[in-house]
């Protein structure tokens, strides 16, 4: 196997993820896209681990995992509030931050 | 390239894999059905256990479908029940910025592939074979031991976490 | 040989003061968190530990600098034979007392904590515990009574605490720590009184604005850290982060350039953030929101000066990084020659006495990174030094006015005037700082910022020399503008003892007044005069002694400090610079393991090794040949010789500013001198002029037609200079760019001239929101894309220019 086919697949995913992020008009949406883009930072992170032959990537990318159900939490929470307090979660109608 | 280096099953396997991964993947960007993209992501997720698989990485693919295809994603199903009337087909789930977003996800990775084939072009992998697995216990004397900083602020995230969404969610 | 043994064992006797400095931070440190925790419940709600914890703080500094003191006058008495030899110029190197311990470790990452004391350190930590315990003596009367006056101190302790361990930080982690809860005091300060909104905005505007600044500290110490790291751990064994290390990385041409540069302009950008400099500067005036003796601690004196500080402790990155002796432009003797002008004519527009002093201290923050970026360092430090003592001074004196002359109002046109009667301690202070700010001879500011602009000159910088000779006629002139407002002419509003209408707002700006007028007064019936009716039936009067005292202490500090290194009457005079200055001699950095009382230290000495510092130390550090095992940690900067021709010129420039100033003031403000008043709409000439000052010399335009084009549109630019119509047509394509980015521009500057036009807490409000309103769609979703698309881009120029 090549390194870089991983790596590759980890590129696309995250480019993927990115297109989510900016097009996804629903945040539950938005959250899933990030969570695409973590994957293909875990992806990268473990391949380099078994590229080089070092425990220090699946360290790494089970602190991703860890962060990611965090966010995840948090994320859907501050979603839940914006949906109570507007009856929507499309983020494009959410301009507060509005200078 | 010598045929014996080439491992048949397990580029086999990561082409099946990762086909099916790219096709969840656009589709948890583009179907019109939150539920849908949950359930596409679910795929793209245990794709990634597997490769984790062929990378040897078992702990991790382990815990990748405990904590993600587990645990997140019920999340995500509460999310979408939570917030939304109706589970069905909505018309407009993209927003305007769509012709912004192609172009820059498409530099984005046009720039990242070029780099990668450039600096990695056959770099290859070590076997299997001779690599070995990676026992758990050595996973965690490196989690415990000159890891042991980032798992306490860990802690202290989830913890953060845990009370933020609490507090967030909380009817008051 | 006898120099190198007896600075040998010196160094393991440094005296117990220097050994121990790092308590200085711990005392406000864990009175912090007495305050918080017990401050409540006692007799004075916690300030008095505040005010104690300074005290000690200062009592251990002195000590500290005494030994110092005496450290370097030993090494100068052993060495004196050899420095005969040497020509009796350079003096010799006196090592840094460098104690570190590990504070954490991660993945083979080592950061430690302690201290790193040598002249620099030692000059801030005096100036910032002394400052703060005057400040903290202010307080006591100046917040007495407000609601949360428990909080205030806890904030102000941290703010000590926090600046104190940044000051004398042997690494760049505990210096970002120190830095980071200035930043958080900062914020919690300026927003004291946060149930004004206006308040509120503008301590966020602070930590925004500083925090993209800081944005370049973390880039610049990790840029830093992962070039130097090999290099120091082989050589000196410590990590690169140690200051010291970095040091002598730069300094020993194993350095990549690029590296340095990029170093060096990242952890720049930190300090233009943090010290208010140009296109940053714009949160230190709404920063005066917060209580007066925060504007004076935090905001004038030593909080603001963390950037040149900075700038000061890794020099040799930037010496070497902007190759400030090859050039005679650089980064950051722009960036200060522009901040310098700019601010000062701001300062100009002000009605408020607290903004005038905020431009100021901004202009004079562009001093001294104009002495840094041109080579002139112990002038910049000196004048840091200097600085403190008469802008802090002048701030607690605005105070002083504003709490007992102007019934808490800070409008010089409104409420001032002809208080100079009726203050007069507080006038005179002022009046000192204004000449000692302004630069007259022999007041501190005569001393410091005339070397600055001699040495900057004498480098090779000559066309900021002319830049610091017009900053110092703007800053007389503005100064004596603001005196002449407050203190002299008729009496107006509240001066005059009227209670006019502006008294409710006023009242609402400054949430303790209400308390004044209400809890305040039950709790503490003694000070019946600052109640509303004692104001009504006093009028203005001199403050009590809580406030004086600080004053005078600090007038007079401002009226002698100076002749700390009165450079015009000869070298024993320089003190300053024999015991501030690092000498740029090699030296060999020893890693020494020795235990102290009780726990494992590492001591780094630096001892003065090279004996007969002959040949090296006349080569000074160029680092062409340097000595196998022998490193340097300062480079050779050149001092200017004075001469009273120089000194004479600019003291003219500076009488000229004050005159002119005076005179004009005298004739438009009080004599309504009818062929000045009305005269900028009569003459076309002048109504020129006018228009073109009050426009910020077209600025706006330039920044519409010329520099928002260039960067909008490079390529059609470059292509089609000559093309008018073809730029046209690009401006047509891209217009809707280029109107957000001009509406950015225009809505900017037109809310800054209404900021100093109007009453200032309501445009205060609206100033901030309004600065990048149209690029703030609100929504995220543009925002990603335009953080993705930015990074794709710099991504892909990265790429192309590797390849």
């Amino acid at each position: 196997m090549l390194t870089v086919q991983f790596l590759l697949l980890a590129a696309i995913l995250f480019s993927i993820g990115v297109y989510g992020v900016l097009a996804r008009k629903n945040a539950v949406m938005v959250l899933m896209s990030i969570e695409l883009i973590l994957n293909a930072v875990n992806l990268n992170l473990i391949a380099f681990a078994y590229r080089l032959q070092s425990i220090d990537g699946n360290t790494f990318a089970l602190y991703v995992i860890a962060i990611a159900a965090a966010e995840v939490g948090v994320g859907l929470a501050l979603v839940l509030l914006i949906y109570r307090n507007r009856r929507s979660i499309a983020l494009d109608e959410l301009s507060e931050m509005k200078g | 390239m010598v045929a014996a280096d080439v491992l048949v099953a397990q580029n086999v396997g990561f082409g099946i894999i990762s086909l099916l991964m790219i096709v969840g993947a656009l589709r948890v960007v583009t179907v019109k059905n939150v539920v849908h993209a949950a359930l596409w992501l679910v795929i793209v997720l245990s794709g990634a256990a597997a490769q984790y698989l062929l990378l040897s990485a078992e702990f991790v693919a382990v815990t990748q479908v405990l904590v993600y295809v587990g645990a997140v994603m019920v999340l995500f199903l509460f999310g979408t029940m939570l917030t939304r009337a109706k589970i069905g087909a909505e018309a407009d789930l993209n927003n305007k910025n769509w012709g912004i977003a192609v172009p820059v996800s498409l530099v984005m990775l046009g720039v990242i592939s070029w780099v990668l084939i450039d600096g990695f072009g056959d770099d290859r992998l070590p076997n299997p074979d001779e690599a070995g697995q990676v026992p758990v216990q050595v996973l965690s004397d490196d989690i415990f031991g000159p890891y042991l900083l980032p798992f306490w602020a860990l802690s202290f995230v989830l913890l953060a976490a845990v009370i933020g969404a609490i507090v967030l969610a909380r009817k008051d | 040989m006898i120099a190198a043994e007896a600075s040998h064992v010196m160094s393991h006797s440094a005296g117990w003061f220097l050994e121990h400095a790092w308590i200085i931070p711990i005392v406000p440190a864990v009175a912090f968190v007495l305050i918080i925790f017990f401050g409540k419940r006692l007799p004075m709600k916690g300030s008095e530990l505040g005010v104690a914890s300074m005290i000690g703080s200062l009592v251990l500094a002195l000590g500290a600098a005494y030994q110092w003191i005496q450290r370097v006058d030993d090494a100068s008495g052993h060495s004196a034979a050899s420095l005969m030899k040497a020509g009796g110029e350079s003096s010799p190197f006196v090592g840094p007392v460098i104690r570190e311990w590990t504070w954490w470790q991660s993945g083979g990452l080592e950061f430690g904590i302690g201290q790193h004391i040598d002249g620099l350190a030692l000059t801030l930590l005096v100036v910032v515990a002394f400052i703060s315990t005057l400040v903290q003596f202010y307080s006591l009367e100046y917040l007495r009574g407000d609601r949360r006056y428990t909080h205030f101190f806890a904030a102000l302790t941290l703010f000590s605490a926090g600046m104190l361990s940044m000051v004398l930080a042997p690494n760049m982690v505990q210096l970002i720590l120190g830095w980071e809860i200035m930043g958080l005091c900062s914020f919690m300060l300026i927003g004291h009184w946060w149930e004004d909104q206006a308040n509120a905005r503008a301590a966020l505007k602070a930590f925004f604005t500083v925090r993209v600044g800081d944005v370049g500290l973390l880039v610049g110490t990790g840029v830093l850290f992962f070039s130097a790291n090999a290099w120091t751990q082989q050589n000196l064994g410590v990590s690169g982060f140690n200051i010291s290390g970095l040091s002598a990385w730069a300094m020993s041409g194993a350095a990549s350039q690029s590296a340095l540069t990029w170093g060096a302009v990242a952890l720049f950008i930190a300090c233009i953030g943090k010290s208010g400099q140009f296109p940053l500067h714009t949160w230190l005036p709404d920063a005066m929101a917060g209580p007066t003796p925060v504007s004076s601690l935090l905001h004038s004196s030593t909080m603001v000066v963390a950037g040149v500080f900075l700038v000061a402790r890794v020099y040799p990155v930037f010496w070497e990084g902007l190759e400030i002796t090859d050039t005679n432009i650089n980064f950051i003797a722009l960036i200060g020659g522009v901040t310098i002008v700019i601010a000062a004519l701001l300062a100009f527009v002000q009605h408020d006495i607290k903004k005038v002093l905020a431009y100021s201290t901004v202009s004079q923050l562009g001093y001294m990174m104009l002495g840094l970026g041109a080579g002139a360092w112990l002038p910049a430090v000196f004048h840091i030094f200097t600085h403190a003592f008469f802008k802090a001074c002048l701030f607690l004196a605005a105070g002083s006015v504003s709490h007992s002359g102007s019934h808490h109002s800070f409008d010089m046109k409104k409420d001032m005037g002809g208080l100079a009667k009726k203050m007069p301690i507080t006038a005179t202070t002022w009046i000192i700082s204004t000449l000692a700010l302004a630069g007259v001879f022999p007041l501190a500011g005569f001393f410091s910022k005339d070397e600055i602009i001699d040495n900057v000159g004498h480098n090779g910088y000559q066309v900021f020399m002319i830049v610091g000779l017009c900053g110092a006629f703007l800053t007389a002139a503005y100064m004596t503008r603001a005196t002449y407002l407050t203190f002299f002419g008729e009496a107006r509003g509240a001066a005059a003892g009227e209670h006019h209408d502006d008294h409710a707002d006023a009242h609402a700006d400054h949430g303790h007044a209400d308390d004044h007028g209400h809890d305040a007064h039950a709790a503490h019936g003694a000070h019946d005069d600052h109640g509303h009716d004692g104001h009504d039936a006093h009028g203005p009067h001199e403050s009590p002694k809580l406030i004086t005292v600080p004053l005078v202490i600090l007038a007079a500090l401002a009226l002698t400090a100076g002749l700390a290194n009165a450079t015009p009457f000869g070298s024993s005079w320089e003190r300053f610079k024999k015991y501030v200055e690092p000498s740029p001699a090699f030296v060999v950095a020893e890693s020494t393991m020795a235990t102290g009382p009780g726990e494992a230290i590492r001591i780094v000495e630096a001892t003065t090794a090279t004996e007969g510092g002959g040949e090296e130390a006349k080569a000074g550090c160029s680092y062409e040949n340097p000595p196998a095992g022998e490193v340097c940690y300062f480079p050779a900067v050149s001092h200017a010789k004075f001469k009273w021709s120089k000194g004479l010129l600019s003291l003219a420039i500076v009488a000229a500013g004050l005159v002119s100033s005076w005179v004009f003031s005298v004739q438009y403000y009080t004599r309504r001198n009818r062929r000045l008043v009305g005269l900028t709409e009569r003459s076309r000439v002048l109504r020129g002029g006018y228009q073109f000052l009050w426009n910020k010399y077209y600025l706006d335009v330039l920044y519409e037609k010329y520099i928002v084009r260039a960067v909008a549109y490079p390529i059609a630019k470059a292509t089609n200079w000559f093309n008018q119509n073809a730029i046209d047509g690009v401006v047509n394509g891209s217009g809707r760019i280029s109107r957000r980015i001009a509406g950015w521009v225009y809505r900017n500057i037109d809310q800054r001239v209404v900021d100093g036009a109007v009453n200032t807490s309501g445009a205060a409000a609206r100033g901030t929101g309004g600065a990048l309103r149209p690029i703030q769609s609100g929504k995220v979703n543009q925002y990603g894309a335009l953080l993705f698309a930015a990074a794709a881009i710099g991504a892909l120029v990265l790429v192309i220019i590797n390849t």
